[in-house]
């Protein structure tokens, strides 16, 4: 046993937990870490995009030396079928400005960063450790953790469960249920490493411009799903992923998809001649707002993705983390200033201040999209088909008039989803946007 | 009783990845672990501490990210990490390495008591030389084992020490006096998982960082590449033979034909060969 107490024990050293114990430690607090992995970053991954904002707020001046790829200046959203795709791009001189918006980075490498930061703020880090249980007081409140190392206990005030996804420590402990398949996408992805100089030609950029890739379509063959492709300093990283329940219903597996997708027409030349570094797989909690779990409790917080804090529509993640555990440290230290518990009724403050922000303010705006995109299959199959096929009427010239193509893409959507469909869809869409 | 233990932060030779232009050895992104010889060296000198009392300091020379690797030797439980580092050091094959720690280890003695036992790994997987333990042990004139697979017998009384040595077509049982360098063989134990108080002390131990002069090196001729008189002239991958395998069908070949055939083969393309079997077979 560890006879020393702390203020607080963050359980995990992803993007959420290493902003909880940051901000803690930055105000005096004494913090205990805890990773499963052999190195922050090691269990962890992401496709990934950094969104500035949300760090600024933690460490202002993240730019002198974090390991950040290139910053984002063009975004291509693809809707795809077989043999084609639909395009929506917007690039930007503006986004070549002083403090980019976005980056893409590798997380192994982010994550060793940002741990440095949190150890440099004093924090005490022990990897290789999991916590296998939550210890409670005679009142049922959380006072710390077991672990699986020999003598392995802790003591805290408040404990805070940035364990990612699974969240099977608050799941054994009874604080959340298990992970519903239908609220979680399995995700794989590859880096592909080629050199600087093919990406930047291959994709029209100079310096560290990068370019992003997120598509939908027949490449997830029916199911609820995306793809994505996005540029690093000298790799692409390529992946797909697709709500879990959908891969078990359809039978289909994830390699297969991602085989699919890079020898796409579409994708195949960008990812020509490279040589594929490393392959991942992960979960991403998609669920939405209906699927948060609880978030407080006496002496115990949750953030990160094991609050399934997730974006699934604008593909945000990493920011809501780092956000909820930023305000979950906050929120810790107010309550420390105040010589108050860690008591349920106090830590309810985590989700007023929440509450105020961009994170459940955006997940309750698309409360109804996880089981509009459930239950609506034909956004990820049917659709792409009509709009490339529309298209591809449109765009050859092969003697017929334009009234007669017109005609011919009308009749393909009235044919492929009937008018009252058409019409059932855009309402169902429109009222799940609000 | 003190015990060092000298170890190498070495690229995890799983993981390492020649560039398919230019052939040249990629290091970048490569991750390092403990050469995993010298994890048998650590955990029996843990062992042994575990029985007989004492500390057990881990010891190696490297650049300042070599920091991870000895940190990581306090995690499995180890008691003392020292870092020797400074740009000196940089391009020591094994006589310079060898120099550069025997002088740490005579810096060791005098601060933290002198090691009764010095255990390295057998070698290394990135340099594979088994040069540097020997090397040392000259260098300090302790007593040698070598590719010690057990550790029989230590009298601390009498300083001696019995170990059993793996050597070609048996196992020799070998005794010598203390102070002794060891080398260990692979497979001899398992390492141990470190509790939470080792963990603890991981975290917040400080590594004691010696450059060449804190470590009381004097002479940096010995040292680095000015002190190494090994000179990689160049890397490469070994491409594959454009010559294939030749096949001789056997389907119709007595015992004899078959040797017959495949020694026709072999004298064919090696006709020095030849020339040796038959002097040796008529006893010359």
């Amino acid at each position: 046993m560890i006879k020393e107490r702390f203020d607080a024990i963050v359980v995990g050293a992803g993007p959420s937990g290493n902003a909880a114990a940051y901000t803690m430690a930055k105000e005096g607090l004494k913090v205990l870490q805890l990773e499963r992995g052999e190195y922050p970053g090691s269990k962890n991954v992401q496709g990934a995009i950094l969104y500035a904002n949300a760090l600024e707020k933690i460490i202002p001046d993240f730019r002198e030396d974090a390991p950040l790829e290139r910053h984002i200046i063009e975004q291509r959203l693809w809707t795809m079928d077989d043999a084609s795709h639909v395009g929506m791009h917007y690039r930007s001189e503006d986004f070549n400005e002083e403090k980019p918006n976005r980056y893409t980075i590798i997380r192994a490498q982010f994550d060793k960063w940002f741990s440095r930061k949190v150890r440099e703020a004093g924090v005490t880090l022990l990897c290789e450790t999991t916590v296998t249980q939550l210890l409670r007081d005679t009142n049922g409140k959380i006072i710390g953790v077991r672990t699986d190392r020999g003598g392995g206990t802790a003591f805290a005030d408040v404990v805070i469960l940035g364990e990612g996804v699974n969240g099977l420590v608050g799941q054994r402990s009874g604080l959340r249920p298990e992970l519903n398949p239908d609220s979680v996408a399995l995700a794989v992805k590859e880096m592909h490493f080629l050199p600087r100089e093919v990406i930047e030609s291959r994709f029209n950029l100079k310096g560290n411009e990068g370019v992003v890739i997120e598509a939908m379509g027949t490449i997830t063959a029916g199911m609820t799903g995306t793809g994505f492709l996005y540029t690093n300093q000298e790799s692409i990283s390529v992946g797909i992923g697709c709500i879990v329940s959908d891969f078990a219903d359809n039978g289909t597996s994830p390699y297969a998809l991602l085989e699919a997708l890079k020898n796409h027409p579409s994708i195949k030349p960008l990812l020509a001649n490279s040589e594929c570094k490393e392959y991942a797989a992960h979960l991403i909690p998609e669920g939405g707002y209906y699927s948060i779990p609880e978030l407080y409790g006496d002496g115990w917080l949750v953030v990160g993705d094991a609050g399934q804090f997730v974006n699934a529509v604008h593909r945000e993640g990493s920011n809501l983390a780092m956000t909820t555990g930023r305000i979950a440290g906050e929120t810790v230290v107010w309550l420390k200033r105040r010589r108050d518990e860690m008591s349920k009724a106090n830590l309810a403050e985590y989700k007023r201040r929440l509450d105020e922000t961009f994170v459940m303010k955006d997940l309750r705006k698309y409360k109804k999209i996880p089981d509009f995109l459930h239950g609506n299959k034909q956004v990820f199959g049917l659709y792409p088909k009509l709009f490339t096929d529309a298209a591809q009427t449109w765009f050859r010239v092969d003697g017929t008039d334009k009234r007669t193509k017109e005609n011919e893409i009308f009749k393909s959507f009235r044919k492929g989803r009937t008018l009252p469909g058409l019409i059932g869809d855009a309402f169902k869409l429109a009222r799940a946007w609000r | 009783m003190h015990i060092v233990v000298c170890m190498k932060q070495v690229p995890d030779s799983a993981q390492i990845r020649v560039h398919p232009v230019t052939n040249t050895i990629m290091r970048q992104g490569v991750p390092t672990i403990i050469n995993p010889y010298d994890l048998f060296a650590l955990e029996e000198a843990m062992r042994l501490r575990d029985r007989f009392g004492g500390e057990v300091t881990v010891l190696t020379m490297g650049p300042p990210m070599a920091e991870d690797s000895l940190r990581k030797a306090l995690t499995f439980g180890a008691d003392r990490a020292v870092l020797l580092t400074d740009r000196f050091f940089a391009g020591s094959d094994t006589l310079a390495t060898s120099y550069a720690l025997a002088g740490a280890l005579a810096k060791i003695g005098e601060e933290f008591g002198k090691p009764s036992i010095v255990f390295t790994g057998k070698q290394t997987i990135d340099g594979d030389t088994a040069q540097v333990g020997p090397g040392i042990a000259k260098r300090l004139r302790l007593n040698q084992l070598t590719y010690v697979a057990r550790i029989a017998e230590l009298d601390l009384a009498a300083e001696e020490i019995t170990v059993e040595r793996r050597a070609e077509g048996g196992v020799q049982v070998l005794s010598t006096r203390l102070p002794v360098l060891v080398t260990m063989l692979e497979g001899t134990n398992e390492m141990r998982r470190g509790t939470l108080e080792d963990a603890f002390r991981a975290a917040r131990t400080q590594v004691v960082t010696w450059s060449a002069a804190d470590a009381g090196i004097t002479d940096l001729t010995k040292c680095g590449l000015r002190g190494s008189p090994t000179i990689v002239k160049k890397v490469f991958a070994p491409s594959a033979r454009a010559e294939k395998a030749h096949q001789i069908p056997t389907a119709d070949l007595s015992f004899e034909a078959l040797a017959e055939a495949v020694m026709g083969e072999i004298f064919a393309r090696q006709p020095a060969i030849e020339g040796d079997l038959m002097r040796f077979s008529s006893g010359q």
